[in-house]
């Protein structure tokens, strides 16, 4: 079906507050349909983007397109998006219904006809049949759903949503956040979704743009950010990782006084950040082709439910004093041969997973 | 009763009996803050002229006195007109400037804030002799008008400071939803925000009415002649001389106040 | 202060945005301006106008006639006397008589506190006028207190007790209680009860514990209380004119009298400079002294 969402174009967005840039010539695209995640710590400028987009910040300088059409000049009243805010906000003074068919009533829709879109919408959300209740009496969960309500009931083609999950624990939030992506699917409008959990992003969209400093940072596919990170910021802030400190020296990198080989050319010399996902290590014994293999000793084990988590100091004399982490599932066979804290461990790492960023 | 005696009364497991001088000085002088007033209303009907208490013999003379003076009735009237004028200037005005003030930056509002309160500030005879010099020169003496801006000069401040308060208890990003969704500014205050701070606004209004009704001093220096205040009337007969009838006119007013209070802890209490 | 300079549309967007930034700002502004008119016109300029006359003399020149005469006579002098050591007296025995209440109030359960609030609020919104009258009836020779002292065998003659100081001062106390009850009452119940049990736990006796623990806490209500009873007090006209008889002559009074009976708006106006000069002056310190205080807390 194709896609009803409109691309949104974003460019040289720039936000001062005195001396200090919320947001400096942040430039993106957010194509038609697409899921779209602003991922970031807290104040990256990651909302203040968002709030540009909505328009209630407005930016000193840059340009925001819905389509084709200049928006930034616009109203908040008269962008016609529908947007979902941190804790919800919904009127305390209105039930479910009233609350859902405001944006309706705004647009001089007929009593009917609001009346049948909210309860499509309620539908949609699925909780129909509750259009009655006072918002004091819903859940959290609720609640949230009865936000997407409003926000979707005049069709947008564009829906913005500012963290809402952050709100709810963990079980809800992770099916929410499986439900939520599958309105977007089914609704066909453009997403742009803000989160500073870096796991939430990684389910959810189809690309992240990590913001930090008020900059964009990487706009790519979950999968590439994952494997890929620009810079040692990303690959820090997107899963977990050890960063362990490299030089580059005539083209070849040295852990300490180890030789580690990496999957991509080495242009430049300096001081780099090979990153380690730990759950690429495994236990080796002796070295072989294409494996980097550190060795140390286990300062740490914890037992995380789902998997192990080691932490290996490696050896000072071959690769200087730093930690590793080390992930091993539960289950798996290397169980019953889980090291014990303090012996000694040589992890290998394969090259292909071996990558350095600045 | 020798258990409560000796038992611990608070967290600070201060004894029920080392206490009891606190609770005497307490209820002493709450007696003594509710219960003088109480006194003009057996006075009110007392048949004599002469300010003895009790009262030897009773009438309801000095409320026919009051209710058949056209001087005293038409007090009243004035006092009653002006109030609710004043509600009608004071509220709109306190509203409007509250928001601005919500919505501006730290900056504008740590200048605006204290000349907004500076009514409160200033010793109310200097307002009261400054309106009258500058009616005078406007010809405004002993008018409706003065006295409503006046009376709405000490009442503003008021409004503010409830308004302020309810705002900051309110999530103004409702109002942001509320324009999301596609309302403009104005009508997301209006159908939004208005809505929820309601009790605040009756309170507000209210507060300014009994201001205005009971303001002496402005309504001394402002009103007069026809337009005279009850207040005034009041102050002028108090001086000059101890009518009775002012008994018969206190305990009306205390009836009014009270239910006014009363009215006013009934619309509190969903938020107290 | 922009790097890229690839878009024109920034560029014209730039002008544009801060157009409409400037609109909002002053379309918020503008929702004040009808209530800063109303204090600019009404009191700001008005107060200008009296400094301004105070520095007018009687034979219509600028000149320091007005402070001149109020700094020599000793009618001026006694009045300001009168004012202060009234305003003192009221504002220490609202603190004596006060806080004991307060304290009592705040310890209660919310229920029962929000009765006595209302025992303390029904006098608050009584008119001034009818409390003053009430005063006037029971401190007369036959009123209420003297027939019972006489009747009880307190004192065997009546006691003068309106229209001289006393009779104002209690007249003045019983107004201004409330003004001292509520702010300090707002205090002490945010005061964290878990202190005190802290304290006891720590090993301090209920006495100790109140003196050190919760009597420090309490003293920015107490201040704020204090504060606003005594500048209440100084510029105070109803009851110290209805009370004192005319041999209680405050500050207020004086000025009214100097407009009303004499016309001489030179005299008054200075007499009202400084006793608006007096009270922004104590105000000013008391809020250097709070932000001090806070400072010094956090530390």
């Amino acid at each position: 079906m194709p896609s009803d969402g409109l691309s949104i174009s974003i460019e040289d967005i720039t936000k001062k507050y005195g001396d200090f840039f919320a947001l400096k010539d942040v430039s993106l695209e957010v194509r038609s349909g697409e899921f779209l995640t602003l991922l970031g710590p807290s104040g990256s400028g990651k909302t203040t983007l968002l709030m540009v987009l909505a328009g209630f910040t407005r930016p000193d300088y840059g340009s925001v397109k819905f389509g084709t059409e200049e928006v930034i000049l616009k109203p908040p009243h008269l962008r016609d998006i529908g947007m979902v805010f941190q804790n919800y906000a919904l009127f305390p003074h209105m039930n479910v219904e009233q609350n859902v068919g405001y944006p309706q009533k705004l647009r001089g829709v007929s009593k009917e006809k609001i009346k049948e879109t909210v309860n499509n919408a309620l539908k949609t959300v699925k909780l129909d049949g509750l259009g009655h209740r006072g918002v004091a009496e819903l859940s959290g969960g609720q609640r949230q759903r009865v936000a997407l309500a409003r926000a979707i009931v005049f069709q947008p083609k564009i829906l913005l949503m500012d963290e809402p999950l952050s709100a709810l624990d963990k079980k809800l939030r992770e099916e929410m956040q499986i439900e939520l992506r599958q309105l977007h699917d089914s609704l066909n409008m453009t997403t742009v979704y803000v989160t500073h959990d870096q796991k939430e992003a990684l389910t959810m969209s189809d690309r992240i743009a990590v913001i930090n400093d008020g900059g964009l940072m990487q706009l790519d596919t979950p999968n590439v950010i994952y494997r890929s990170p620009n810079n040692a910021f990303i690959a820090d802030f997107i899963g977990e990782s050890s960063l362990l400190s490299v030089r580059v020296s005539k083209k070849t990198a040295y852990l300490g006084k180890a030789k580690i080989l990496v999957e991509h050319s080495l242009e430049k010399d300096g001081d780099f950040s090979l990153v380690v996902r730990p759950e690429k290590l495994f236990l080796i014994d002796d070295k072989s082709v294409d494996i980097n293999s550190f060795t140390g000793t286990v300062d740490d084990s914890i037992y995380q439910g789902e998997s192990q988590l080691l932490i290996i100091r490696l050896n000072p004399a071959f690769h200087g004093d730093q930690l590793l982490r080390m992930r091993i599932p539960n289950g798996s066979a290397a169980l019953s041969e889980l090291p014990l804290i303090g012996s000694k461990v040589t992890v290998g790492l394969k090259k292909s997973d071996s990558y350095l960023v600045e | 009763m020798m258990s409560i005696w000796n038992g611990s009364v608070s967290e600070t497991q201060i004894k029920f009996k080392n206490r009891i001088w606190l609770y005497a000085v307490s209820i002493i002088v709450l007696f003594l803050l509710i219960v003088p007033s109480l006194v003009v209303i057996p006075m009110s009907f007392s048949a004599s002229q002469y300010l003895e208490f009790p009262p030897k013999d009773y009438s309801t003379r000095w409320y026919e006195n009051y209710f058949y003076s056209i001087d005293w009735l038409q007090a009243t009237w004035t006092s009653v007109k002006v109030g609710v004028l004043t509600i009608f200037v004071a509220t709109p005005l306190g509203i409007m400037a509250a928001y601005g003030l919500v919505n501006s930056n730290a900056k504008t509002r740590s200048i605006l804030f204290p000349i907004m309160i500076s009514p409160m500030m200033v010793p109310v005879i200097l307002v009261a002799i400054g309106l009258f010099y500058f009616f005078v020169q406007f010809k405004m003496v002993n008018s409706i008008l003065g006295l409503v801006l006046g009376h709405s000069l000490i009442a503003m401040p008021l409004v503010l400071i409830i308004v302020l308060s309810a705002l900051s208890n309110y999530d103004m990003n409702q109002e942001k939803v509320a324009r999301s969704l596609g309302a403009s500014r104005l009508r997301a205050f209006f159908e939004i925000t208005l809505p929820q701070i309601k009790f605040s606004i009756v309170s507000a209004s209210l507060i300014s009415f009994l201001t205005s009704f009971d303001e002496v001093i402005i309504s001394l220096f402002v009103s007069g002649g026809d337009n005279s205040t009850i207040t005034r009337s009041m102050f002028l007969a108090l001086r000059d001389q101890i009518d009775p009838t002012i008994a018969a006119i206190s305990t009306i007013l205390i009836v009014i106040s009270s239910v006014f209070l009363i009215f006013m802890q009934l619309l509190g209490s969903p938020k107290d | 202060m922009n790097s890229t300079q690839n878009s024109i549309q920034g560029r014209i967007n730039e002008v544009k945005l801060n157009q409409l930034d400037r609109q909002e700002r002053y379309t918020l502004f503008g929702l004040t301006m009808p209530y800063l008119a109303l204090v600019f016109g009404l009191i700001i300029f008005p107060i200008g106008w009296l400094f301004y006359m105070s520095f007018i003399g009687r034979d219509e020149t600028l000149s320091l006639d007005n402070y001149r005469r109020i700094w020599e006579s000793k009618a001026y002098l006694r009045i300001f006397k009168t004012t202060f050591q009234i305003s003192i007296l009221t504002t220490l025995l609202c603190a004596v008589l006060g806080y004991p209440l307060t304290y009592f109030m705040s310890q209660l359960s919310k229920r029962w506190a929000n009765i006595c609030l209302i025992g303390v609020l029904i006098p608050f919104w009584t008119s001034l006028l009818v409390r003053t009258y009430a005063w006037l009836v029971l401190l007369q020779k036959k009123g209420l207190i003297n027939t019972l002292a006489v009747d009880w065998g307190l004192w065997s003659e009546p006691i003068k007790f309106v229209h001289n100081t006393s009779g104002t001062l209690i007249g003045m106390v019983h107004i201004m209680l409330p003004f001292l009850i509520l702010p300090l009452y707002a205090n002490m119940r945010t005061i964290d009860k878990d202190c005190l049990k802290a304290a006891a736990n720590l090993g301090a006796t209920p006495t100790r514990a109140f003196w050190t623990v919760f009597f420090p806490l309490s003293l920015p209500g107490l201040f704020a209380g204090l504060l606003i009873v005594f500048v209440l007090c100084l510029g105070f006209y109803v009851t110290p004119a209805l009370l004192g008889g005319g041999k209680v002559i405050m500050v207020a009074m004086k000025i009214s009298d100097n407009i009303e009976l004499y016309y001489s708006w030179g005299a008054a106006s200075a007499l009202g400079v400084v006793l608006l000069v007096v009270t922004m002056i104590i105000l000013f310190v008391a809020s250097k002294l709070v932000s001090i205080d806070q400072v010094g807390n956090r530390n």
